[in-house]
């Protein structure tokens, strides 16, 4: 459904020019949700609106919905819902107002889309909202709003940047409900930037992790943790004198990365901790000695993005 | 045709809230009718052609300036909408970028129309004489100007990056200058030599000529073949400048 072949785009400002994607090849099937994760300024949004024929690339190639972005921008725009990083609706404009004119916009005969308006107002918890001018909608309602402008048209891809950006939990947590129930239903493709790694990580089943414009891992989550970050498994033992014996055991252990050890605990990252642990006791145990507690801690996103750069996404996106 | 279903998609979506705001329309008309009433009494021993009441040349005068000032400033309504994204919600839509330009001018000129056939008919009873066709193909011409400068004013709010005080200063240091030189307050027939050669530089010179020679019902006259010209010209280029821009827009 998409694909993109180093698409690079390069931004003349007056400090000189600034690479802002700096070619970028992927490929997203049919049906697939996929996160682009990366902190502010990677180029996740520059990417984004040049899939969606918003900009025009410096140099590369992609084509959306079988239509390439360049020679054929406007079945690209038939093909997709776009939802941006702002407000899609016009402060003065009515909500139903709105709708219908974003389907007009999207070629619906007048008559379909009213029907669609007063079907989406439904979908998305908007009714009794319909003849009220959209400044006056709360922010997670305006971005349910701006979700259900994007598909009046039904469309087979689904392009979202940064969607949950500025609401509260409660709305982001809604709006994600809705989302996931819509794209059950359609089974359309959806490709969304966002900067909340827990977003990333429990809807999106691949994703791209982009830094300075480029594109350094693309995996499901649960790959990239094990394979880029892994897990760690925390054992207190009993008798602080026999640290360093069960250390050594810890790192002899199947797919071991890195043990550290202080005071009474030990700590020890490896592929998969809950597989391991069982074994882990029992080595320690045949040694004669005794833990006292055992949890296995789940690496996040952000150990990914900590593995793959040395920085913190937290720290990038707060600078 | 895309182009004009475009259009009406991008008029219809405009007017509504202009619809229900309607009273701006009429308060819009504030500022000539005190032309009228408090200017036009001045010109008394200023007639017209003929001996023509002053205000068969003072309407169509005024009348062209209502559309250059709402249109030079409409971009700024844009503003809001590109900083907000609803504007690049439209970019991401099929729609025809010239015809997106076109709807909003539009919608910036029917309450002008309204404005300026609520002028005719004020005025009327006060001596301006009706020539009901002519009147219509000037208002007609003016529609055709009006929307080549608001796609200029629109290209302008987008080269200015959201820069209001930056639109503000470029568009009123043309418009006013342009008012001024076009004869729109006194015919430049009295201008000093100078001032007239530089009326003859202006585009907008030519617009209140063939405004004013419609407004007397003279229909087949070269300062109406100009003027239709001139707006054509006007509007071409406005439409060009304004569509590379939205092209060229990486908001």
């Amino acid at each position: 459904m998409i694909h993109a072949r180093d698409l690079a785009r390069t931004f003349k400002t007056k400090a000189g020019s600034v690479e802002a994607v700096r070619g970028l090849s992927l490929d997203v099937a049919e049906g697939e949700l996929v996160a682009f994760l990366g902190p502010n300024g990677a180029g996740k949004s520059t990417a984004l609106r040049m899939l969606t024929t918003l900009l025009p690339p410096s140099s590369g190639s992609a084509s959306v919905g079988g239509h390439d972005v360049v020679s054929d921008p406007a079945a690209v725009r038939r093909q997709i819902g776009y939802v941006g990083q702002g407000t899609g609706s016009g402060p003065y404009h009515r909500v139903r107002d709105e709708l219908v004119s974003q389907g007009r916009a999207q070629r619906m005969s007048t008559m379909a889309a009213r029907k669609r308006a007063d079907e989406m107002l439904g979908m998305l918890e908007l009714d009794g909202l319909a003849d009220r001018p959209c400044a006056s909608l709360s922010g997670g309602q305006k971005r349910r709003l701006d979700v259900a402008l994007g598909l009046m048209h039904t469309p087979p891809i689904l392009f979202l940047d940064e969607p949950s950006t500025g609401l509260d939990p409660h709305s982001r947590a809604n709006l994600w409900d809705h989302i996931a129930r819509l794209r059950e239903a359609s089974g359309m493709t959806i490709f969304l930037t966002t900067h909340y790694l827990d977003e990333a990580d429990t809807m999106a089943e691949r994703v791209m992790v982009i830094d300075h414009g480029v594109m350094i891992a693309d995996d499901t989550p649960a790959r990239l943790k094990a394979d880029l970050a892994g897990d760690t498994i925390h054992i207190r033992l009993l008798c602080n004198d026999q640290l360093s014996h069960a250390a050594e055991i810890a790192r002899n252990l199947p797919d071991a990365r890195e043990a550290t050890a202080q005071g009474r605990d030990l700590a020890v990252t490896l592929r998969d901790g809950e597989a391991v642990l069982p074994e882990f006791i029992r080595r320690l145990h045949q040694s004669g000695i005794e833990a006292m507690s055992a949890r296995v801690v789940r690496p996040t996103l952000d150990d990914v993005f900590l593995g793959l750069t040395g920085r913190s996404l937290r720290e990038a996106v707060s600078a | 045709m895309t182009f004009f279903s475009d259009t009406t998609i991008s008029f219809r979506r405009e007017i509504g809230p202009t619809l229900r705001s309607w009273y701006y329309i009429l308060f819009g008309l504030v500022q000539p009718l005190l032309y009228l009433a408090l200017f036009v009494p001045l010109l008394g021993n200023v007639p017209g052609p003929d001996g023509a009441s002053p205000l068969q040349w003072f309407v169509p005068g005024m009348v062209v300036m209502l559309v250059l000032f709402t249109t030079v400033s409409c971009g700024w309504s844009l503003t809001e909408e590109l900083m907000s994204g609803s504007f690049e919600r439209l970019l991401a839509t099929p729609m025809s970028r010239p015809a997106i330009m076109v709807g909003r001018a539009l919608k910036e000129l029917a309450p002008l129309l309204v404005q300026a056939l609520i002028l005719i008919i004020v005025a009327t009873p006060f001596g301006l004489v009706l020539h009901p066709l002519p009147m219509l193909l000037g208002l007609a011409m003016l529609m055709l100007f009006g929307v080549g400068v608001a796609s200029l004013s629109y290209a302008l709010a987008i080269a200015s990056k959201h820069d209001g005080s930056l639109f503000y200063l470029v568009s009123h240091s043309v418009a006013l200058p342009m008012m001024l030189l076009g004869g729109v307050l006194l015919p430049m027939t009295n201008a000093p030599g100078w001032l007239y050669v530089a009326s003859r530089f202006n585009p907008l010179t030519y617009l209140v000529e063939a405004e004013r020679a419609l407004f007397s019902g003279d229909l087949a006259s070269l300062p109406v073949l100009s003027g239709v010209l001139v707006a054509a010209l006007v509007a071409a280029l406005g439409l060009t400048v304004g569509v590379s821009q939205i092209r060229k827009a990486s908001l």
